[in-house]
């Protein structure tokens, strides 16, 4: 999620950082294809299954842009990114989309010269500890050996957060994520730290699962989206509004199940422009006015996407949170369709 | 008349050797306990082996093959071994070998890779053994042998399956009457291996090859009349001509007209497991070869353009890592080419994969030229042997021969080198496939299976590799030693 960016300064700095893609509507449509930047494998938010098709939290996001621009959820080419390659490979245009759970910073924003449209997953950094350390909050973890991937922010993250409250750790620095949970299992580490989502989904997996916490603290601001590049805002809006229409619909009650029924019977004016029944709020973006019906149609809303990949009824089992609803007390808040 | 002397007339029986002389206790004497501090070594070796094999071995032994995730696979060790037991989850393998062998590739379409392989090695019997027929024909029929058992594991359709065994059968048969003829499929594998991973239209491959017949037949009309170089240089220039200009519109013409000869189109990014590690590494290693011998000549040239620019190229390959050769590859070449141009990932990285393989490959040959007395291109040069007769005839027979190992070692570090490529989000099968694996939340908690799996398939492969290249270097012994 925050590797370091070396290779995408580099490639925003290189030629073509001002070379312009207006037109990326085009190029998907003349192509017939969505290309989609996405995890290599990331439990929950993406990665392929046993038959080799991309499933996820963020895999259904592209599926759905792939839906609102094309009409077909099937017409997305998912192309694996790693940590380094996943920047240079949006700003060279390999990728019309970056679905990457990449972290929105600011020099991100700004310097490499991508927008993230939108936060589809507000995460921040967390920790684990074994119940019988008799930690209840990561304050009372000095001196404590804490297991953390190398090179990502998460490391800078951990230091402010235990010089700030004047505590001291050891760190045991490892490659990746399981790595890190083998090391922390294996007993080198007294705490283990990623974003919180990470370890929930690791958490689920131990066999004592039981004799594991994870701590109250959120020592940092992860907010996960999509990201496209500078310059060509009209497909930024194409990929925001994408991901709204989903939002919406959730606040609205349009789930995949009851969609066609709310289309033939909705009298509300908002659920009636947003499905097209009304105006021509698609043909604004360059897009038919069933665009967001067709993003729905794919694995429903925003709600139903969430309890499908991550939610309580999964293993996961990650609760809302930040990312509930407005109207339930979360962060995700979608502007009015009009 | 005392018979005071004695004469044997009968030999005594040879007596046994004194116990400790003989057998497995002179054997122990000798190598294991000659002296106190060998005794020592001796029982720590022990002791370190039973350690491995007492922690290892429950794991091993309680392993289960057959489950739906590794919580199953926990209470199914826990309930046969007792609570607290370790045990491997191979069902984890089980129900994803697919993914570590093939990758993504359609599942249907299995035949074609396997196919591919088998050919892979009918393709090698004739150079691997010089046409010898026996060895030969043996390589071939095994080769059909594991083809057809492969093939019927991954169930794969009778038709295809029938196909597969007749064609096989074919070659073997070919291999035994005719070996040197088996050398034509060597040529043609390229082709048939690209038609058949990538499937499409049968004719792209077909005028790929039509080029390479072009270049040849140009060249032999043409070597006589002005000369070996400037021969090769209209050669070479005439098969771009073809593939840069003609050859899209003859081969599109009769991808029209004769559509039925082709397969389903299977794209570069649902390649993955051993079937990429495979493919950049056969193409890398044969493409690596000649590539380095040429440097090789290119390096101890006397032309100076020649020579500066085989030194440029070698001592810049060699200078920077892999990595970097790869994130190339995958991010730096795509500013180069004009936007939107789809220039295939995999093809991309086979290419400089191969150029950083030839470089080491060109400086073990030199290795070997180094190694050959002066006198050898002197005796050519005496026998009025051109140029490339010398080379052909005398000179890299003999380098080669000197370099086996070094070529060998280097084709097995190419080949577990492709591993990289999960660096460049590529699906490798030990870091790729795994990772893909370890998403689905069922098999997250696996940590060593897949390392071993993948481990003892690379194994195999390279010790293979080891192996004939013991066998060559036996067969070619004939010199000083």
């Amino acid at each position: 999620m925050k590797k370091s960016v070396f290779l995408g300064t580099l490639a925003a700095t290189t030629v073509l950082s001002g070379a312009v893609f207006a037109a990326t509507l085009d190029d998907v449509k003349a192509r017939g294809e969505l290309i989609c930047g996405a995890n290599t494998g990331l439990t929950g938010f993406a990665a392929p299954d046993a038959n080799g098709e991309y499933q996820g939290f963020d895999a259904a996001l592209c599926k759905a842009v792939a839906a609102a621009v094309l009409g077909d959820p099937t017409k997305v080419k998912f192309v694996p990114l790693t940590g380094e390659t996943r920047f240079t490979a949006l700003a060279s245009g390999e990728v019309d989309l970056l679905v990457r759970n990449s972290t929105w910073t600011y020099s991100r924003d700004t310097d490499l010269k991508f927008d993230f449209v939108a936060v589809n997953y507000y995460d921040g950094q967390g920790f684990m500890v074994k119940k019988d350390l008799g930690v209840a909050s990561a304050k009372e973890l000095d001196g404590a050996t804490v297991c953390i991937q190398t090179g990502t922010t998460t490391e800078l993250n951990l230091a402010d957060f235990f010089k700030s409250n004047n505590i001291t750790y050891t760190p045991v620095t490892v490659v990746d994520d399981t790595e890190a949970a083998n090391q922390y299992l294996a007993g080198a580490c007294d705490a283990y730290t990623t974003d919180a989502s990470g370890l929930a989904a690791t958490r689920a997996t131990l066999a004592d699962a039981e004799n594991h916490i994870i701590l109250p603290e959120i020592i940092s601001k992860e907010p996960l989206g999509p990201v496209v590049r500078h310059g060509d805002n009209n497909w930024g809006d194409i990929v925001r509004w994408t991901y709204y229409a989903l939002l919406i619909a959730e606040e609205k009650g349009i789930t995949k199940a009851n969609l066609e029924e709310v289309a033939a019977s909705t009298t509300d004016p908002e659920t009636r422009r947003l499905l097209g029944l009304e105006g021509e709020m698609g043909v604004m973006m360059g897009l038919d006015n069933n665009w967001a019906k067709n993003a729905i149609a794919v694995s429903g809303n925003y709600g139903e996407i969430f309890e499908a990949n991550l939610g309580t009824s999964t293993p996961i089992g990650l609760a809302r949170g930040l990312n509930a609803l407005w109207t339930q007390g979360g962060l995700q808040y979608a502007p009015p369709v009009r | 008349m005392s018979n005071s002397h004695f004469v044997r007339t009968q030999m005594l029986p040879p007596q046994k050797p004194p116990v400790g002389e003989t057998g497995v206790i002179k054997w122990m004497r000798e190598n294991l306990f000659s002296n106190w501090f060998n005794t020592l070594l001796t029982f720590l070796g022990l002791w370190a082996v039973y350690a491995l094999v007492s922690g290892s071995a429950p794991w091993f032994l309680n392993g289960v093959w057959t489950a739906s995730s590794v919580d199953e696979c926990r209470a199914i060790i826990a309930a046969s071994a007792g609570e607290g037991a370790s045990g491997a989850c191979w069902a984890m393998i089980n129900e994803r070998w697919h993914q570590f062998m093939f990758g993504f590739f359609d599942r249907e379409e299995y035949w074609r890779p396997l196919l591919a392989f088998g050919l892979l090695f009918v393709a090698l019997s004739p150079v691997l053994y010089f046409n010898l027929r026996r060895p030969t024909m043996i390589m071939t029929a095994g080769a059909g042998v594991v083809l057809v058992m492969l093939l019927w594991a991954v169930g794969t359709d009778g038709w295809h399956l029938s196909l597969a065994a007749v064609l096989m059968a074919a070659l073997a048969a070919l291999a035994w009457v005719a070996p040197k003829k088996l050398l034509w499929v060597t040529l043609a594998f390229p082709a048939t291996a690209f038609f058949l991973l990538w499937g499409g239209s049968v004719w792209a491959p077909i005028g790929v090859m039509l080029g390479f017949g072009i270049a040849v037949l140009v060249w032999r009309s043409l070597v006589s009349v002005i000369g070996v170089s400037p021969a090769a240089g209209v050669a070479a220039l005439t098969a771009l001509i073809w593939w840069g200009f003609v050859q899209g519109h003859v081969t599109g013409f009769l991808a029209n007209a004769l559509p039925f000869f082709s397969l389903p189109a299977e794209d570069s990014d649902r390649f993955g497991g051993f079937l990429l590690s495979f493919v950049i590494g056969v193409s890398a290693i044969s493409a690596s070869l000649p590539i380095g011998i040429l440097l090789a000549l290119g390096r101890r040239s006397d032309m100076f353009l020649i020579k500066t620019l085989s030194v440029g190229f070698i001592e810049f390959v060699r200078g920077v890592p892999l990595i970097t050769m790869l994130f190339t590859a995958s991010l730096l070449l795509q500013y180069f080419l004009p936007p939107q141009t789809n220039f295939d990932l995999i093809l991309r990285v086979i290419i400089l994969v191969s150029l950083f393989a030839s470089a080491y490959i060109a400086e073990v040959i030199r290795g070997g030229l180094a190694a050959l007395p002066r006198g050898q291109q002197e005796a050519a040069d005496s026998l009025g042997l051109d140029y490339w007769q010398a080379q052909r005839l005398i000179i890299m027979p003999q380098a080669l021969k000197v370099a086996i190992p070094g070529i060998v070692s280097s084709f097995i570090g190419l080949f577990k080198d492709t591993t990289l490529v999960a660096l460049v989000g590529l699906a490798d099968p030990l870091q790729g496939v795994t990772k893909v694996v370890k998403a689905d939340i069922a098999w997250k908690a696996a940590y060593w299976e897949p390392f071993i799996f993948v481990g003892a398939i690379f194994f195999i492969f390279c010790f293979s590799m080891s192996r004939y290249s013991m066998y060559l270097e036996q067969k070619l012994k004939t010199d000083h030693r």
